[in-house]
């Protein structure tokens, strides 16, 4: 992966091919791709926050909340209006309908990453964990008590428009754009903002603004990822996305390296596909993970998938 | 009137459980800076300690609930002294946020391991001290309200004396202060920080008895909300402050009750997270606490 440019391409390329051969595939196998997909938009974009930008967040599956009902409002109240009783299913109207929601969820996921950025200028380190702690809670509290989405039952009968070929190009532009943004000259910023804020600002940076970009931008995918997950498992309810959930994301980042992102795609995957072999003993799993997450902080700070020499780890 | 002063008795037992937990917050906070996201589950412990230390005490009097108490204030130091000692010593030297990983694996282990242990679904507390339902003027509230928060009282009351009269309080103090020059005045930070585990832990356990004896079902994810919610009583008052840390989580009992009692009490658990982001954003220093500039 010399240039995102690559891995953009590849990706492409490979969701061209396992979608055209979806048919064939297991419909099993073809579930476990999808969930994988979703992680890996995630894992990606929360590590643009935590990672790269150094701003511990644990409230990424709210944002993850808002974007899939902002897009699962979108496919049910305004679908059916916009594509009438005609639309042939899996056409090209379902789809570009589908496209809509989905960047209806990121944009709101967003507007919502932008609220959340903009506590985070003043805090730093375990306060700012807390606070997008507490925002992830909020968010979950309000869904619960907004009748019209639902409630605390949730929303149900959500169309399922998600298949491999939109999640591998959602994960693929999560990775091009996370990818794009850190390399450019304008995204080395973020990586100074991480290092030291007050070398940073002095050397000019504004810390403030890459870390309000941070968080836009890593909610959006979120929210992405949100939406994908919504039209997948066709129903959703506030308390499918709390601070377990977080958890479970915050997890595949620090197992693949904070700001490694070829690190963290690889623990997305691993992290998704091990609860699938690991089902016969699946009262140990979280066990397993926590044992993992203690263990990994104590003798591998830099992550599994790190090989070369870590730069000094970021202070908070 | 006497609605209010209904209320009042609710929320100030309730904050007086906060208050416990968020005293261990403030003291870990203040010797290592960090959260020790653990300390919920040790109150979790302390309440299952409870559980099986009962059927040994004499049920339903005062000796016995004092009895059980104790056991489970014992046996969750011990426990929050094992966990500072393998999980978090190793790690004095990393930044905070590898510290900050690790406490939240250890919650979650101890949620799963209790979950496996324990059992998942919900169990019922037995009645350890004398249950009466008392009317004073109008006013119910059951003798176990009372034994919380003459409880929480005296256990305020006594750590403010182990940190403000005894050498090893003196320690304490010296070390959240700086531990560096801390050492050099020949303080050994390892055994004070352990002592800091020991007493956070079992203020914790006492909270987690008192909690199961008001609130009578326990599980092994009872501690994570009235946990969280005792952190951001512990920047409400101001972290690091003791009596900052009491105040805030009677002040937050307090709030969360009258939110409950209200038309919106389905919003009542986001009420502590909206507190706790508007005190950041505004008074980040807490009620108690001191502004502190940071120096590069």
């Amino acid at each position: 992966m010399r240039h995102p440019f690559f891995s953009l391409l590849l990706a492409l390329v490979l969701g061209g091919i396992v979608s055209a051969l979806s048919d064939r595939i297991d419909p099993y196998n073809l579930d476990v791709l999808i969930g994988v997909g979703i992680n890996v938009v995630l894992a990606v974009s929360l590590n643009l926050i935590a990672g790269h930008t150094g701003q511990f967040s644990l409230g990424h599956a709210g944002f993850m909340a808002v974007g899939a009902y902002a897009a699962a409002a979108v496919t049910i109240f305004l679908g059916p209006r916009l594509l009438g009783d005609a639309a042939a299913p899996g056409g090209l109207a379902e789809n570009a309908l589908f496209g809509g929601a989905l960047l209806a969820g990121g944009l709101a996921a967003a507007a919502t990453g932008l609220l959340v950025g903009i506590p985070s200028l003043r805090l730093r380190g375990d306060y700012l964990a807390l606070v997008t702690l507490g925002f992830g809670e909020i968010i979950r509290v309000l869904l619960q008590n907004f009748e019209p989405l639902g409630g605390a039952l949730g929303l149900n009968g959500i169309p399922a428009y998600t298949t491999v070929a939109w999640v591998v190009t959602a994960g693929a532009a999560t990775i091009f754009t996370v990818g794009c943004l850190v390399r450019s000259s304008y995204g080395l910023g973020f990586l100074a903002v991480r290092d030291d804020e007050i070398a940073a600002s002095a050397a000019g940076l504004d810390p403030a603004r890459y870390k309000v970009v941070a968080f836009t931008v890593g909610a959006f995918f979120a929210g992405i990822a949100g939406g994908l997950f919504g039209h997948f498992k066709m129903t959703i309810t506030p308390s499918g996305f709390d601070f377990s959930r977080s958890i479970e994301i915050v997890v595949m980042v620090i197992l693949g390296g904070l700001g490694n992102t070829i690190g963290v795609v690889l623990a997305a995957v691993l992290l998704t596909l091990l609860p699938e072999f690991l089902r016969p003993v699946a009262e140990y799993r979280l066990v397993l993970y926590s044992l993992l997450l203690i263990g990994l902080m104590l003798a591998r700070p830099q992550g599994l998938f790190r090989f070369r020499t870590p730069r000094p780890a970021p202070r908070a | 009137m006497t609605e209010f002063l209904q209320q009042l008795v609710n929320g100030l037992s309730l904050g007086a459980i906060y208050a416990l937990l968020a005293l261990g917050y403030t003291m870990v906070y203040g010797v290592l800076r960090f959260i020790n996201f653990a300390h919920s589950d040790v109150f979790m412990v302390g309440a299952f300690a409870g559980l099986y230390l009962a059927p040994l005490a004499p049920g339903g009097s005062i000796l016995g609930g004092l009895l059980v108490v104790s056991g489970a204030m014992l046996a969750s130091a011990l426990l929050g002294v094992t966990i500072e000692r393998l999980a978090y010593r190793p790690l004095r030297q990393a930044p905070t946020l590898n510290v900050l990983i690790t406490a939240i694996g250890v919650s979650c282990l101890l949620q799963s391991a209790g979950q496996l242990i324990f059992g998942a679904a919900p169990r019922s507390f037995p009645v350890i001290f004398p249950a009466r339902a008392l009317s004073v003027g109008g006013l119910d509230f059951s003798s176990n309200q009372v034994v919380v928060l003459v409880s929480a009282a005296a256990l305020v009351v006594g750590l403010r004396l182990i940190v403000f009269h005894t050498r090893m309080g003196a320690a304490l103090r010296a070390v959240s202060q700086n531990p560096r020059a801390a050492r050099l005045m020949g303080i050994d930070n390892d055994v004070v920080i352990r002592f800091t585990f020991a007493l956070g832990s079992a203020l914790a356990g006492a909270g987690g008895v008192l909690y199961a004896v008001n609130y009578p079902t326990i599980d092994p994810l009872m501690g994570v909300l009235p946990g969280l919610k005792a952190f951001v009583a512990a920047i409400l008052g101001g972290i690091g402050s003791i009596p900052g840390a009491a105040l805030g989580g009677l002040l937050l009992g307090l709030v969360e009750t009258f939110v409950g009692g209200s038309a919106y009490s389905t919003y009542k658990d986001a009420i502590a997270f909206a507190l706790l982001i508007l005190f950041l954003l505004f008074r980040p220093a807490g009620l108690l606490g001191k502004a502190r500039v940071e120096k590069v």
